[in-house]
């Protein structure tokens, strides 16, 4: 296992023997195993792994949306697995951004409104329309999501995620269901976010040539890390082959 | 600026518009229940107090053979007494014409000028008799409606042997004759009896009482208690003749009215609780169900750092608007339902003007438990959707494990296809949610049979009396006790088949401080023209000596076979006997005693004396007889058995009886908003696998199969809990219904069963329909597009 970063900027997430097992007994499922990680602020890294190794498991553990089973998750200098489920809600609320795959809008709210609903809570916002905008999509707030192509509403989702303006944004295959120029599209967001607002940003996803945008890449393996690439050059989200 | 939570809210409301609109009924309908009872209940009895007001209704009557005027000061020089004034009161007989029977009446006395000082009238058409006028009467009101009389007629009228012809010039009600009952009869009737009052000095003329009066009325000063007035004034004025003097609490009205109000009382403390408590148990379960289907989203605004308070006050905003919205509709027909209702009784208990007041206390009970309701089911779901990490409670739509529950479609692979397993693996991988529709729809079935066993309930009451009970054509009173040989008269009359004796007398009943004024009925050893029977409808005997009571009566004496009771006569020598009581009848009307006639004779030292027979007779021979009887001396009334049971069946419709239509009309719409709840929960809860049945290519009727197979199976297991749940409730409900005029008799009909049932296959015959327009209008693109 080789780790790159020797230039040690504060480090956002330190994960120690991270384990997380699903059911009891035989039936029961190793999504982790022990698993160490150390991130450094302000990056774009890409997570990559077969399907069932445990990344989205890993994202939910320290995005606060579920617990370990074992090991100490440290965001900054405060420990996430000793958390109270009052105090994981306070740090979703003012540190984490999410977009997932299936984009999870509010059925009943518009495009303006599911933004609205997270700037509501949260402490330093923006205009729901500016975040809008940095999807592309200020002229459609007003529609709901059922009138939104699948990757309109996943924009909407991202724009709903970076409008609080978060510490950390995690997308769980947010490119997933979208076509190439979408998606393209939507990691041109997602990294425009990272660079113009120093958003660490962590993502998910199957598709590989992602890799090539990110600071870092880790691959995952049944339930664990079995590589972290350091990526010196990243390449514009335009740029990345499909 | 509108809060997005808050907007949410106002769509996700119109989203599930037709489910919210549901709950809303029948929790209104709940409310509705007991803001009209009560308010009726509160209005009838504000009502009374305020008529008996204003009227000055006397609370001590004391009645006396004759006493001079002078006794009457002696007798108010107390204390205790507020106001007196005496009066004149005496037997009347009208005669109708037209070879009917004449109609007895009572002739009161109203003082020379002006009004009385208690009792007063109420005048409702017309005017007063003129100050000394010899021939003009006020007559009563209900009376002149029932016989088409009005001012300006005339009556010919008999008192004290001497025919009279008096014109009506006004028409009255009085607080003191809300009911009128002729003598002997327990079923009130206009047109049977009536009253009239005259001036004074032309009463006191016909009854020559000239300078002295034969009834004292007295109002006690407030806190007092009447007891203490009427034991002096019956000690004062024995030797004058008093036949003994009563409170307002015996007044024949008085009673009858207070019995009545009680058993809407009843009825009203019963009742709506009942369908009040099933709205609330119905609201409940759906609103826990409307938040379960919520769960991804629960889980999302969790994810977004929503707190769990946040969270909450959201969805328990959303549930207690459709509560507070049924509470409100609820109590807004309540108040209007219920002044309709006490117009109805207004002109039933015959007030001349009604004093509607509301029971704040049903309003607040009413919120309360809407709210309560739905809040407790909101609460029982969030607390469980909270315990989920928010990574658990969105996931995506989770498929649900169908590994873990007992596979009872497995069972029966083969007899099986796809479809029908997906019904029966749904149901049973949801047991709770299964049951919880279940257990709704069997409280409908329940509310609407145990109605329809109470409106039996009714007929059955008139069944059993007139047809098991008495089996007589015809009932024939005397003026007075006469020897027995009359009946032999009777008999020997063409066309009579059989006779049977009655004996009444009045008397008080006592045991202890309980105590009822009625009267004892001697009948023979063995009645069989109007049988005594026991609570399994088996015919008693009458045993020598002891007294038979009716249950109502025992309940209210408090007193169980083989005790002794004290029975103080009310007439001739006034004996007071003390009896044990020999068996429990079960009656329908009334609360008689029964005593060997024989037995009763001795006891009052007479021989063989009757006061009324039961005849069979030839039907062919009806009107011949008819008028034959009435010919005879002594005949005070003849009463045709299909009158008597008409005159029953009328008091039932037009009384407190008649709720019970109000009541099977709710049950009935309570019943249907149940079940179209259970198959709106179901779709909605569905559309998401349903949208995705019809582009695999299944076809609309497949898919409707799908979903509602469910329904089908849910009201199918429902029907048998209804039944069971329908006995319990029945005895509840009668309970409330059943007075010391009448009682409702439980008798389970199949048949009532029957159309419980089918009101709910009906039911959910149409609220299937309803659904599937709109599985037809399903849209399928936005149904798979978007979660919900
Ligand atoms: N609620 C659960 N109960 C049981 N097992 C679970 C549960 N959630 C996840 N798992 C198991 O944990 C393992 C890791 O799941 P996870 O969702 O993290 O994988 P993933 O790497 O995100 O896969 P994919 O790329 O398919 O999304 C899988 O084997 C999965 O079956
Ligand atoms: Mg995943």
């Amino acid at each position: 296992m080789q780790d790159q970063c020797q230039t040690a900027p504060p480090p956002i997430f330190s994960v120690a023997s991270l384990s997380k097992v699903y059911g009891t007994g035989p039936a029961a499922v190793h999504a982790l195993r022990e698993l160490d990680l150390t991130l450094p602020a302000g990056e774009l890294v890409v997570l990559l792994g077969p399907s069932g190794s445990g990344k989205s498991t890993l994202l939910n553990i320290i995005g606060g949306l579920d617990r370990a089973t074992a090991g100490r998750v440290m965001f900054q200098d405060h420990d996430l697995t000793a958390m109270s489920d009052a105090q994981l809600t306070r740090y979703r609320r003012d540190h984490v951004g999410f977009v997932f795959q299936f984009y999870n809008l509010m059925p009943s709210l518009t495009a303006y409104e599911n933004v609205e609903l997270v700037t509501e809570i949260a402490t330093n916002p923006m205009d729901p329309r500016e975040a809008l905008a940095l999807v592309g999509l200020e002229t459609r707030g007003h529609h709901y999501p059922s009138e939104l192509s699948g990757g309109e509403q996943q924009r909407v989702a991202i724009a709903r995620a970076v409008a609080k303006q978060p510490t950390v944004l995690f997308c769980d295959e947010p490119t997933g269901a979208l076509d190439s120029t979408t998606g393209r599209a939507v990691l041109k967001v997602l990294s425009d976010v990272n660079k113009r607002l120093g958003t660490t940003v962590l993502i998910v996803t199957h598709a590989a040539a992602t890799a090539a945008m990110a600071d870092r890449v880790i691959h995952f393996a049944d339930g664990d890390i079995r590589e972290v690439v350091h990526n010196d050059t990243p390449l514009s989200a335009t740029d990345i082959e499909w | 600026m509108v809060a997005p939570l808050d907007r949410k809210l106002m769509r996700d409301l119109w989203r599930i518009k037709g489910q919210a609109g549901a709950i809303v009924l029948v929790i209104g309908l709940g409310v509705m229940m007991l803001v009209m009872m009560t308010g009726l209940v509160n209005t009838l009895d504000e009502t009374r107090r305020a008529y008996y007001d204003r009227y000055r209704l006397a609370d001590v009557f004391v009645p006396v053979t004759r006493a001079p005027e002078r006794m009457a000061a002696r007798l108010a020089d107390d204390r205790r007494v507020a106001a007196h004034t005496t009066r004149i009161k005496g037997h009347a007989l009208i005669d109708p014409g037209a070879g009917e029977l004449p109609i007895r009446a009572q002739a009161l006395s109203l003082p020379d000028a002006g009004t009385p000082r208690l009792n007063d009238i109420y005048l409702a058409a017309g005017r007063l008799p003129r100050t000394a006028s010899a021939n003009e009467i006020v007559l009563l009101a209900g009376f002149a409606e029932a016989r088409g009389l009005s001012p300006g007629g005339a009556l010919d009228v008999t008192m004290n042997g001497v025919r009279h012809s008096l014109r009506i010039v006004g028409l009255a009600r009085a607080p003191e004759f809300l009911y009128t009952t002729a003598p002997g009869e327990l079923v009130p009737d206009d047109a049977r009896f009536a009253v009239f009052w005259m001036r004074r000095a032309a009463l006191a003329a016909a009854f020559d009482m000239r300078g002295a009066f034969n009834e004292i009325l007295l109002a006690s000063e407030r806190g007092t208690n009447p007891k203490a007035i009427i034991d002096a004034a019956d000690r004062m004025l024995a030797s004058h003749g008093a036949t003994g003097a009563y409170g307002l609490a015996d007044l024949p009205s008085n009673r009858f009215v207070t019995e009545e109000i009680r058993g809407l009382k009843s009825s009203a403390a019963t009742v709506p609780p009942i369908f009040l408590g099933i709205a609330a148990f119905l609201l409940y379960i759906v609103v826990a169900r409307i938040v379960q289907a919520e769960r991804e989203q629960i889980g999302l605004l969790k994810a977004f750092g929503y707190t769990g308070t946040e969270v909450s006050a959201h969805y328990l905003k959303l549930v207690a608007l459709i509560a507070v919205v049924g509470a409100i509709a609820g109590s807004i027909a309540g108040i209007s339902a219920g002044h309709a209702l006490a117009v109805f009784y207004q002109t039933y208990f015959k007030f001349p003007f009604l004093v509607f007041t509301l029971d704040p206390v049903s309003f607040v009970t009413g919120f309360a438990i809407s709210i309560l309701a739905a809040t407790m089911g909101g609460l029982a779901v969030l607390r469980h959707v909270f315990a989920l990490t928010p990574a658990v409670a969105m996931r995506p739509p989770a498929p649900p494990d169908y590994s873990r529950s007992f596979d009872l479609a497995g069972a029966f692979r083969h007899l099986l296809d796809q479809p029908s397993r997906m019904v029966l693996r749904r149901l049973s991988r949801y047991p709770g949610r299964m049951f919880g529709s279940v257990l709704g729809i069997a409280a409908g079935m329940a509310l609407s049979a145990s109605t329809l066993t109470v409106v039996s309930g009714f007929t059955s009451a008139v069944d059993l009396s007139f047809t098991v009970m008495n089996r007589s054509d015809m009932t024939v009173t005397f003026t007075h006790p006469v020897p027995r040989k009359a009946l032999l008269e009777l008999g020997r009359l063409d066309g009579v088949q059989r006779t049977e004796p009655v004996r009444i007398v009045p008397a008080i009943l006592r045991n202890g401080t309980n105590t009822y004024r009625g009267a004892l009925e001697g009948r023979p050893r063995e009645p069989a023209l109007n049988r005594i029977i026991d609570s399994n409808a088996a015919p008693l005997a009458l045993r020598g000596g002891g007294i038979t009571l009716a249950e109502p009566l025992a309940d209210i004496l408090k007193v169980r076979t083989g005790d002794i009771l004290t029975v103080e006569i009310r007439e001739g020598r006034r004996p007071v006997l003390h009896l044990p009581v020999t068996a429990v009848a079960q009656t329908l009307l009334g609360a008689p005693a029964f005593m060997e006639i024989g037995a009763l004779g001795h006891a009052l030292n007479e021989r063989d004396r009757i006061s009324g027979a039961l005849l069979t007779i030839d039907s062919a021979l009806r009107e011949t007889l008819y008028q034959e009887i009435k010919d005879m001396p002594a005949v005070a009334g003849v009463t045709l058995k299909a009158d008597a049971r008409d005159a029953l069946v009328e008091l039932m419709n037009t009384g407190p009886g008649s709720v019970r239509y109000v009541m099977l009309l709710v049950a009935a719409i309570i019943t249907f908003g149940i079940v179209y709840n259970a198959a709106r929960i179901a779709f909605a809860e569905r559309s998401r696998d349903l949208a995705s049945l019809r582009v695999m290519g299944f076809t609309r009727a497949e898919t409707g199969f799908v979903l509602l197979g469910e329904l089908a199976v849910v009201t199918l297991l429902a029907i048998p809990l209804g039944i069971g749940l329908g006995y319990g409730l029945t005895w509840a409900i009668v309970e409330g219904f059943s007075t010391d005029l009448y009682q409702i008799p439980v008798v389970f009909h199949a048949s009532n069963y029957g159309t419980a049932i089918l009101a709910v296959v009906i039911a959910a015959a149409v609220s299937a329909a309803l659904v599937w327009r709109n599985l037809a209008r399903l849209d399928l693109v936005s149904a798979l597009k978007t979660r919900e």
